[in-house]
């Protein structure tokens, strides 16, 4: 179907029709083929992924329905009240401490996790890049598995690792470290390691792509100039795969702090983030509006994090191209 | 990049390559990602009622979990809207794969690869409210109230997922044997039908698994989008978790695990086999 055009625009056309307008039309043809082919795809993620996020734009600048969903009243509280809250004597407008709390501390449980799975996966992204060929892909296999399974399923198993009578705390107290359990599960640090645990594999992934290719002539050349294992570390390896750093962070930052699930099930009721603060506007808060401007606020988070991304690792690609 | 010359190692006393510790932390993570989930599934072989003290092996959780109607509804339901996004997904990606590779850049390229991987940008939670939202209104104006909802929540995030290895295969394939066929007078569609489609056919596979897998995993669209009725194994999954742990859900966890298991596997052979 597609393919007598594919090919025709990858190599030189053959020409029975000779003549330059044969060949536009031919181009035309293609290019026409090739929109067609590609519709069904655009058509479903724009109206299904793409338009959703415009009615949700829209519901950010209107007033919360009386039961749910919204009244065609155009203001801008919605967007207010994601920082601010009004006084519900006097109308004055102060900080809504809540929400700058949970703001925050997605903030800071996203940017811990990073630096978290960057410690484990920067060694582990190394370690998987020096082995020979065939252990590689069985290393990277066995790595990458865990992201693919239920994330439930892993929060879940994270929940019966840091319980009260969970795991960790049941062989400390067999070994006789602690007396009464530790607090885990239910706190920040719960949400934290959850998160770590949860994301770990998108931040190996893009390093070993980036150490794959990385010239261990370069490295012995360090040794050779007299530098230790840690200056070359610090001053040969980091910085050659320093897009692939960036790469994982990224990866790992915005799945972070858009968490929904992890921080449910292991911040209990009190450790909310961002992702569950708009949940609950769609739910019992029923604030619409609010929840879309969170929403949208969220969105922009991401997007600063994107834009890093492709200032840093897509344009330095080019430069080496 | 310049080329990587792999240095043979057996004539250096010196490694270069070795860092201290490293190794020691890729096993550490190893363990760390894995006993978990082992530790999940060995419980679900307990005999009795606690995920902490191993009694006696036995199957009893999975007969429990077997039994429950609920278990046995939402399961069904996962499946079916798996499959069906699946395919819809697939069928895509595979006409996008089609279109978008072995081409030179041309106009539009960018916002193609921009839209398909659109969902992968936007963070989870953000998709489900504008979703229940969109389809909010779909229901207020036209009083449709479909499963078709969720299918459609579900294609679209299965969508580029399906795409990636579809993309790749196409992109390794020899153009020579579709020029052959070509010069041997096959039409357009029987090129396709006869040599391309074959030749893509692993790719298109390892998609549609991923897609699978994904739409399987999902809990926070299904979560918010699922009209009444609609509960999905993961859905009912985390309902019960807020009841208390039983080592049913450690039972059921583990199937999904195997099932991930088996499917993932499958994909990373097919995708990572000798490659011409």
């Amino acid at each position: 179907m597609a393919i007598g055009e594919t090919t025709a625009t990858g190599s030189v056309p053959t020409t029975q029709m000779s003549g330059r307008e044969a060949t536009a039309a031919a181009e035309r043809r293609s290019v026409r083929k090739r929109w067609l082919l590609v519709s069904p795809a655009l058509a479903i993620i724009g109206l299904v992924g793409i338009m959703p996020l415009a009615i949700i734009a829209v519901y950010s600048f209107l007033s919360p329905g009386p039961y749910a969903g919204i009244s065609w009243d155009p203001t801008l509280e919605a967007w207010l009240n994601v920082f601010m809250e009004r006084d519900i004597f006097d109308e004055t407008l102060g900080i809504n401490y809540a929400h700058a709390s949970i703001v925050t501390r997605s903030f800071v449980l996203a940017f811990v996790t990073m630096i978290l799975a960057l410690i484990v996966g920067f060694p582990t992204a190394y370690f998987i890049a020096t082995r020979p060929d065939k252990q590689r892909y069985l290393w990277l296999f066995i790595i990458s598995l865990p992201f693919w399974s239920n994330l439930l399923v892993r929060t879940f198993a994270m929940m019966l690792v840091l319980r009260d009578n969970g795991y960790i705390n049941s062989s400390l107290i067999y070994l006789n470290v602690i007396e009464k359990p530790l607090e885990i599960i239910f706190t920040n640090t719960a949400v934290g390691i959850g998160l770590t645990y949860a994301y770990l594999p998108l931040m190996v992934m893009p390093l070993y792509a980036s150490m794959e290719k990385l010239d261990f002539r370069l490295i012995e050349a360090g040794y050779d100039l007299y530098g230790n294992r840690w200056k070359v570390l610090w001053r040969i390896v980091i910085p050659l795969v320093r897009p692939g750093i960036i790469a994982g962070c990224i990866l790992v930052f915005i799945p972070a702090i858009g968490a929904y699930v992890t921080p449910k099930l292991l911040g209990g009721g009190k450790n909310l983030m961002v992702g569950n603060l708009i949940a609950n506007q769609f739910g019992t808060s029923r604030d619409w509006p609010l929840g879309s401007a969170i929403s949208l606020f969220l969105m922009l988070m991401v997007m600063v994090a994107l834009i890093i991304y492709v200032r840093n690792v897509i344009s330095e690609a080019d430069k080496n191209a | 990049m310049p080329d990587t010359v792999a240095l043979p190692p057996r004539s250096r006393p010196f490694d270069v390559r070795y860092m201290p510790g490293f190794t020691s932390m890729a096993w550490l993570c190893l363990i760390g990602l894995y006993a978990p989930l082992l530790i999940m599934a060995f419980f679900s072989f307990n005999e009795s009622r606690s995920v902490t003290t191993f009694t006696d092996f036995s199957f009893r959780w999975y007969q429990i979990a077997a039994d429950n109607a609920g278990v046995k509804d939402a399961t069904i339901l996962s499946l079916k809207l798996a499959a069906l996004s699946t395919v819809f997904a697939t069928i895509a990606a595979t006409m996008a794969g089609l279109a978008t590779t072995r081409t030179r850049s041309f106009k539009g390229q960018a916002f193609v690869f921009a839209v398909i991987n659109q969902p992968l940008m936007i963070p989870e939670i953000v998709t489900a409210v504008g979703t229940l939202t969109f389809f909010g209104i779909i229901k207020q104006v036209t009083g449709i109230q479909s499963f078709g909802f969720l299918v459609l929540a579900h294609t679209v995030f299965c969508i580029p997922f399906a795409y990636m290895p579809i993309r790749a295969r196409l992109e390794d394939m020899d153009l020579t044997f579709e020029h052959v066929a070509a010069d041997l007078y096959a039409s357009p569609w029987k090129a396709f039908r006869y040599v391309t489609f074959p030749m893509m056919l692993p790719g298109i596979i390892a998609g549609a698994m991923l897609a699978f897998v994904i739409s399987l995993d999902d809990v926070i669209i299904s979560l918010l989008v699922a009209g009444a009725g609609e509960t999905t194994l993961p859905v009912w999954m985390i309902g019960q978790l807020r009841r208390g742990l039983t080592p049913e859900v450690n039972a059921i966890s583990t199937v999904l695990l195997g099932v991930t298991i088996i499917f993932v596997s499958f994909f990373f052979f097919l995708t990572f086999r000798k490659r011409k």
